[in-house]
């Protein structure tokens, strides 16, 4: 793993809202075509740090680079080199499952032609066949994220970065969820995910555990499980966040 | 640029889809503008006149004689003291007493003053404030015939208003309302909602993290209300020319390009509440009761400010809509060029660097 190429560096990240330490001095990389999951309570402040890495933050002090771009000079070329899906927002819920991939292809600076060429693909591998004129809000809730997380990463982006993505859905569709982050991991893009689920941790090649702000705990799971002494992601969790419960 | 046209097509869908909203951006004027010409009429008709001729001269008698000729105005009593004036309200017969001092004539030439007193129906204060300036106005009209100049009778004011009005057509003063309350509804109301829409629904995040910068966004959003409101505009003026026979004396390109002004106000008004507000309701809110119904009561539209006391006439210097209705007034109704309405212009220009500058602020404070 290590020699590996890192794609996202973090130094001494810190950010403060007022008295609030939200980020204490995060120091971490991740490597190309990883799944990163990024794992802590709810107020841990990873949410903040994953907006940060956005650009959507600015950071109070600490070194970041993402896709080789410094985050402090170069928010721009971040930019065009990720992609995000937010929990709270999927797609236009007014408009079509067509009218949202144009959309986000045209923001994303692409090609009428390449547009068309992509859908066709895109399609085929959400398994959406039929359902391109439909208005988003006709579409239950998992194939609403599955379109959502296959318009963040339409423009090839080298990171995506999912926040809480499958709050909500049934694990059957979570399932195919994780087999579409596989697919585009597989293809080179580096994924960066928050979760809540800890079976979902179980699925990343790595995952940090954030608490109080800080960075706790950083590992392959089956290192962490080993190193705590435990069988499964979620004792690791509740045994650094909630020692007392064990 | 590819960008923001593929954004302002989205705009474009979102309007579209909405059927509310293309009703509040087209039927909302014609309702309106028909409103307030055919049922909300502020015209004068009918002035049932009490005269109380203490005189009863050559010189009174032609100015009843000269009242009595208008259409306006009928002669209903005539009245011999002042419970009889008191009488005549209270039955309903005048609305509107005149009442000629002791020797007119005689005071008019030797003194060179006289009085006139005139007594209105206060509970109907805008019917009562159009007929005192319009009996002033035949008085006024005697005098400038019949009297030399040096002879005034001082209690006379002149009335600008008239000068440009002389019918005193309603449709005069609440045309350049209505477009001015209309341009703030679409402008102001439906970008912050639209806006705090993208908040509310989380869809903001995602634009600002893609390769469009915060101007594009903010541009995007609010291009397609601009075009909106421009066609707006030129529908209430085809409206109230061909319906009401408003005239239109100055520059149409200078009335365009000030509406234009004002626009480009109301829509930095509308970034600068969507940057307040956390969602739509909040939004809606600000906009109605924060600055449309303000807008409607101070920008003397439907009260004159000249009514107002103090503290509401200095308020009503803040409301961006009391300079654009005299721009428009001076232009379609006066005729005025850029000359004549340059300070209203450049206060309109002022307020819409100010928001500008602070929703740009704003704006940037949230991303931190």
């Amino acid at each position: 793993m290590e020699n590996r190429q890192k794609i996202i560096e973090v130094t001494n990240l810190v950010k403060r809202f007022g008295d609030f330490v939200a980020n204490d001095n995060l120091t971490f990389d991740v490597y190309e075509g990883e799944v990163f999951g990024f794992l802590g309570a709810n107020g841990a402040g990873k949410t903040t740090a994953m907006r940060i890495l956005c650009g959507l933050l600015h950071p109070t002090s600490g070194k970041i680079l993402v896709a080789g771009w410094d985050a402090a000079t170069h928010p721009e070329d971040i930019k065009k080199n990720i992609g995000y899906m937010s929990q709270k927002f999927s797609l236009y819920e007014d408009m079509t499952v067509i009218e949202n991939i144009r959309f986000y292809g045209g923001i994303y600076g692409l090609s009428r032609t390449e547009v068309k060429s992509k859908i066709k693909e895109m399609i085929e591998k959400v398994g959406i066949g039929g359902l391109e004129n439909k208005l988003i809000r006709e579409l239950p809730i998992g194939w609403k994220q599955k379109l959502a997380f296959a318009v963040a990463i339409f423009h090839d982006p080298k990171i995506v970065f999912l926040d809480e993505p499958t709050g909500g859905v049934d694990p059957f569709t979570r399932r195919q969820f994780w087999g579409m982050i596989y697919d585009a991991a597989k293809s080179g893009i580096t994924v960066f995910v928050t979760t809540h689920y800890m079976d979902e941790a179980e699925y990343c090649d790595r995952v940090s555990i954030m608490d109080n702000g800080k960075i706790v705990a950083l590992d392959t799971p089956a290192n962490l499980k080993k190193q705590f002494a435990v069988a499964s992601m979620n004792d690791v969790f509740i045994k650094i966040v909630r020692p007392e419960l064990l | 640029m590819k960008r923001m046209m593929g954004f302002i097509m989205k705009e474009i869908l979102h309007i579209v889809r909405d059927y509310r909203t293309i009703i509040i951006v087209f039927a909302l004027p014609t309702i309106q503008i028909l409103l307030f010409g055919l049922v909300v009429s502020m015209d004068i008709k009918n002035i049932h006149v009490g005269v109380m001729d203490n005189s009863k001269d050559d010189v009174t008698r032609a100015i009843v004689q000269k009242i009595a000729a208008t259409e306006r105005f009928k002669i209903s009593e005539v009245l011999y003291s002042s419970e009889d004036i008191d009488r005549a309200f209270k039955e309903g017969n005048i609305n509107c007493a005149i009442i000629f001092e002791n020797n007119f004539a005689r005071k008019l030439k030797n003194e060179k003053k006289a009085e006139i007193g005139l007594i209105l129906d206060g509970s109907e204060p805008n019917t009562a404030n159009l007929t005192a300036n319009y009996t002033m106005s035949i008085v006024r009209k005697y005098q400038e015939e019949n009297i030399p100049i040096d002879l005034k009778i001082t209690q006379v004011k002149p009335q600008i208003l008239m000068h440009y009005n002389p019918q005193l057509k309603s449709a005069y003063m609440f045309v350049p309302g209505v477009i001015a309350l209309i341009l703030l509804m679409i402008c102001v109301l439906m970008t912050s909602v639209s806006i705090t829409r993208e908040k509310e629904f989380g869809s903001m995040e995602v634009l600002l993290v893609s390769p469009l910068r915060p101007i594009q966004i903010i541009l995007g959003k609010v291009a397609p209300y601009l075009f909106l409101s421009i066609i707006d505009v030129v529908i209430i003026l085809l409206m109230s020319y061909f319906i009401f026979d408003l005239p239109m004396k100055g520059s149409i390109v200078l009335l365009l390009l000030e509406s234009c002004l004002f626009i480009t106000l109301a829509l930095s008004l509308g970034i600068f509440i969507s940057t307040i507000a956390t969602n739509m309701q909040q939004a809606m809110f600000i906009s109605l009761i924060g600055l449309l119904m303000p807008s409607m009561i101070l920008s003397g539209f439907m009260i004159p400010i000249e009514n107002m006391p103090d503290i509401y006439h200095y308020i009503s210097l803040i409301m961006p809509s009391r300079w654009f209705i005299v721009i428009i007034k001076n232009i379609m109704i006066k005729g005025a060029g850029f000359w004549a309405v340059q300070v209203e212009t450049y206060v309109l220009l002022g307020m819409t660097i100010f928001f500008i500058a602070l929703s740009a602020k704003r704006f940037k404070i949230r991303l931190d």
